[in-house]
Formats: structure tokens, C-alpha cells, sequence
């Protein structure tokens, strides 16, 4: 019993601090980019805000559209809730594996494009059928990605995935090495960041989640804008707890777990860094070379399954 | 053999043959003649770094020559030699590719399997700790079989007869500690000559049919119909 609690108390945190993390990413940027920048708890204020203006609906609007802010962030929450984040000794951890996540996701992501193309605006569409197009590249390799993981230890589930990963000795997987760059590359574009998408411009013509989300206002953009963050911060939890392992607590003792949210927590701070710098060097790519790109991600995915299979076993 | 048995530096062979066969998939995803280039040079850098390791492994010191003689010709001079050679005849970026280019990702991919496939018998054989590169070296011979047969222009199709080449050689390291040195060096001289042969190839091709698009060899008049 107190082993659920601790699952709800951990995906109560990870909700609050995801749009810190967001903040902190963007805050970072403009620094690099010799900006101020807002505070990094300006998203806090930004949903504040939202949450208490008033909610502006097109009359061509169905209730599909009323209803995708509330089903795509609970079930990003639902996606969060699977991911071990400071303990892997979680009860939520045997009802949900890695394909159930990648579900979790395809379903917001559905809901997410239906309420693009529900007003029939020319931008949602567009906006809604690239996000599907990108998906459907990003998809496969994610899995591919978490194919090889799930090979090497034998299970589907995060949980055991991390508790085995953890407890090995310091061993050089080739196969690890080439499903973690799959895993960033793909964790990149579905986050929708550079060099993909950009979160920080409304420039009609790139644009993709933002595209979507034109039409919203009030709560539900806010509902809508924090889901995206929880699923930048969901990413960053996968990439950090699955590929540097150490430091996740593998027992519920109270003193463990709060070393474990220590580490989380600077963990996350650090890739948030690297994430920042990369959208600093890096320019948005042209749309169609997006292919390009998760073609590369499912290569590198592929390579890693091969590679297990060729020269680990 | 599980990979957690064996000691770090033979870990850190397995992880360059994988390296190295994913260069071979950059060779073939490259659509600019320099950055093959750049590619086909890294490729030969991590059969050096494999072969050193190789070298102390093993304690076969005389892998330490060859080790040598790929960085020289490998990683500098081929490639210092094909870079001067795309500087003279004028193109830096054109590379035709013949195909569609995620359907070819595809097929070398399938080849890796069929590598992995054809090599499991010749892994029994095998005793050393480093059998399992086997496969992985058969498929980068086959992947620059690939990009011969998938290319246009005549530099990209040497790029992928040398890829080949790096195939056989890691190979032999990885398989037997490496040739016979008497072979080896003759294997080094031929590709050298080969280099030069292919330079002056290049203009003769480029003097007899105004460019290096090897498919209009295959015209059987000077005149498009």
C-alpha cells in the first residue's frame, strides 16, 4: 500500500517540476544566446495566467476539441506514472512496460491531431498531419530502441530494465551505445525541439505542435502547453534513468530515496544543460529532411538490435 | 560468448567493429563526395584504433606495422589522394545515388543479417575472443559492394572498393591476428597502385565521355538519342 502512495506522491512531483524543467531549458538558451531570459519558474506564472483567463471556442468547435486538453495531459500523466523516477520498487512499475508507454503516447498524440483538425483551420491541419508524419518515423525506432533494451535484460518493463542496468558491472555494450543515441535522437523529435521543431517561434510555416494548439486559449491551452512539458520531461527522465542507471534508489528506505531525488534532479539539470547547447548550435532543419533524420534514429536503433544480437551473445 | 566475460579492451573492439560498421551505413546514407570522404577516413581510423588494440591483446606485435600502414594509407594518404583528385576534377558535392535511398538503408541492413547468418558456422571455428566481429566485417564487405553497385559517379564507387577493402583487412584481424606480413604488404602496395590508377582513370573517364558518370559507358554511341 505504501507502495502506491509513493508512485502517486512521485508522479504528483514530476508533474509539478516539469514545467521547471521546461524553464530551465529555456532559460539556459537565452543565456547562451547572450539573452536575459525569463526566470526559470516564468511557465509557472504562464499557466497561471492561462488557467485564469477565459476560454474563446470557434463555433465550428465539436466536443473533440473540448475534450483533447483533458485526455492528452492525463494521459501524458498516465505515461509519466510508468517511468521509475527516484525508485524502481514501484507497484505501477507491473502495470505498465515500455509498449504500454509508447500506447500511452500514440493515444495523446492522437487526440492531439484530432483536436488540430477539428476547427478546420488550414494551420491545424497542416500542423496535425506533420506531427503524425513525424510520428509515424519516430515510432518505429523508439520501439526498435526499446527492443534492444529490452533484449539485452530480458524484460519489457522500466523497472527491471533500470534495476538490472544498475547493478551490472561497468560492462561496454556496443548495443546500449547505439539504442541510447537512437533513443536521444527520437526523444529530440518527439519533444518537438531543434532541430525538428521550435518550441520558442510561431513562424506559420515551420511550426508543428504550435500549429495544433493555434486555436486554444484559457485553460486549455495551459492544459495543452503543460502536457508538452511533461513530455520533455518525461523524455529526459527515460534518456537519464536508462542510460546513466546509477543513482536510482532500489529500495523504499526513506534515506535512499531522498539521495535518489537528489541525483534525479542534477541528472535532469545536466541534460537539460546539453539540450540547450545543442539547440544553440544547432538551426532547424528543413522539414523534409526530417526523414533523413529519424531514418538515422532507426538505423542507429537497428544497428544496436544487431549488434546485441551479433556480438553480445 | 557473453560480452560481460570478457576483459575492457576486448569490449572495446567489439564496440570499434560495431563503429565501424556503422560508418559503412554512413558511407552509404552520404550524399556530398567530401563528406564520404571525411567518412571513409574515420572508417579507416577505427580499424587502426581496432588493430592497435588487436596488437596488445593479442600480444602480435607485428600487427602494429599493419596497424601502421592503415593509418598512413587509410586515414591520409587515399583520402588526401581522393580529396585532391575531386579538387582538380571540379566536383565537391554531386553523388548520384541510384535507387531509393531508405529502400538501400534496408537492403544493407538485410545484408547484415545474412552476414551474421553466413558467419555462424566460421564463428565455431573460431577461437579467439573477438569471433563475433566476423559477421560484422563480412557485412561491411558487402555493404561496399553496395555502395559500388548504387553509385554513379566513379569516386563514390572507389570510396566503395575501398570500403571493401577495410572489410577484408578487419577481417583478418579480427579472425587470425592478421595476414602474413609478406601478404599484407603486398595487399598495402596494391591498393596504393590501385589509388593512382583509379587518379588517372578519372580523367581518362572524364576526357573520353565529358563526365564521371560511369553509367554512360554503357552508351554504345557518343550521340543521345
Amino acid at each position: 500500500m505504501t507502495g502506491f502512495l509513493w508512485a502517486i506522491a512521485q508522479t504528483f512531483c514530476v508533474v509539478l517540476a516539469a514545467p521547471l524543467m521546461a524553464g530551465w531549458v529555456k532559460w539556459l538558451k537565452c543565456r547562451l544566446q547572450n539573452r536575459k531570459g525569463p526566470p526559470p519558474w516564468q511557465p509557472y506564472r504562464d499557466l497561471l495566467r492561462l488557467s485564469r483567463k477565459h476560454v474563446v471556442l470557434a463555433d465550428t468547435a465539436s466536443p473533440i476539441f473540448r475534450m483533447a486538453p483533458y485526455i492528452v495531459f492525463s494521459v501524458t500523466i498516465l505515461a509519466v506514472s510508468t517511468v521509475p523516477v527516484i525508485t524502481v520498487q514501484l507497484p505501477v512499475a507491473a502495470l505498465a512496460d515500455v509498449i504500454a508507454l509508447v500506447g500511452f503516447l500514440a493515444l495523446g498524440r492522437f487526440f492531439l491531431s484530432l483536436a488540430g483538425m477539428d476547427v478546420g483551420t488550414a494551420f491545424g491541419g497542416m500542423g496535425s498531419s506533420r506531427e503524425v508524419t513525424i510520428a509515424s518515423l519516430a515510432e518505429p525506432a523508439l520501439l526498435m530502441a526499446f527492443f534492444t533494451l529490452a533484449m539485452n535484460v530480458s524484460s519489457t518493463n522500466l523497472s527491471t530494465v533500470i534495476c538490472q542496468l544498475a547493478q551490472r558491472d561497468i560492462t561496454l555494450y556496443p548495443s546500449l551505445i547505439f539504442s541510447s543515441m537512437g533513443l536521444i535522437l527520437v526523444a529530440i523529435a518527439e519533444t518537438g525541439r531543434i532541430p525538428i521543431d521550435n518550441p520558442a517561434t510561431h513562424l506559420e510555416l515551420t511550426m508543428i505542435h504550435e500549429a495544433i494548439i493555434l486555436e486554444y486559449s484559457g485553460r486549455h491551452l495551459a492544459l495543452m502547453e503543460w502536457a508538452a512539458m511533461l513530455k520533455l520531461t518525461l523524455f529526459s527522465l527515460l534518456i537519464v534513468n536508462v542510460i546513466v542507471p546509477w543513482g536510482v534508489a532500489l529500495t523504499l528506505v526513506p534515506g535512499d530515496l531522498a539521495l535518489a531525488a537528489l541525483i534525479v534532479t542534477g541528472k535532469l539539470l545536466v541534460w537539460g544543460m546539453i539540450l540547450a547547447v545543442s539547440e544553440t548550435i544547432q538551426a532547424k532543419m528543413r522539414l523534409f529532411r526530417a526523414p533523413q533524420y529519424l531514418g538515422l534514429a532507426f538505423i542507429l536503433s537497428l544497428l544496436g538490435m544487431m549488434s546485441h544480437i551479433i556480438l553480445e551473445v | 560468448m557473453l560480452i560481460a566475460s570478457l576483459s575492457l579492451p576486448e569490449q572495446v573492439v567489439l564496440t570499434l567493429a560495431a563503429l565501424i560498421l556503422l560508418s559503412s551505413f554512413l558511407l552509404l546514407a552520404q550524399v556530398r563526395l567530401d563528406s564520404l570522404i571525411n567518412t571513409f577516413a574515420l572508417q579507416g581510423l577505427l580499424i587502426f584504433f581496432a588493430t592497435v588494440l588487436m596488437a596488445f591483446i593479442a600480444g602480435k606485435y607485428h600487427l602494429l606495422i599493419s596497424a601502421a600502414l592503415t593509418l598512413f594509407l587509410k586515414v591520409f594518404f587515399i583520402p588526401g589522394q581522393l580529396r585532391l583528385l575531386i579538387i582538380r576534377l571540379n566536383i565537391r558535392r554531386e553523388v548520384e545515388v541510384i535507387g531509393n535511398p531508405s529502400l538501400i538503408m534496408l537492403f544493407a541492413a538485410a545484408l547484415v543479417l545474412f552476414s551474421y547468418y553466413v558467419a555462424l558456422p566460421i564463428r565455431e571455428l573460431s577461437l579467439l575472443s573477438t569471433r563475433n566481429t566476423i559477421a560484422i566485417s563480412l557485412a561491411v564487405v558487402l555493404i561496399g559492394m553496395l555502395i559500388v553497385i548504387s553509385r554513379r559517379k566513379a569516386v563514390a564507387q572507389v570510396v566503395g572498393f575501398m570500403s571493401m577493402e577495410n572489410g577484408l583487412f578487419f577481417a583478418a584481424v579480427v579472425s587470425t591476428y592478421g595476414m602474413p606480413m609478406v601478404v599484407e604488404l603486398g595487399i598495402a602496395f596494391d591498393v596504393l597502385v590501385a589509388v593512382i590508377l583509379f587518379g588517372v582513370f578519372f580523367f581518362h573517364i572524364r576526357a573520353e565521355i565529358g563526365s564521371l558518370d560511369t553509367d554512360r559507358l554503357n552508351h554504345l554511341t557518343e550521340v543521345e538519342k
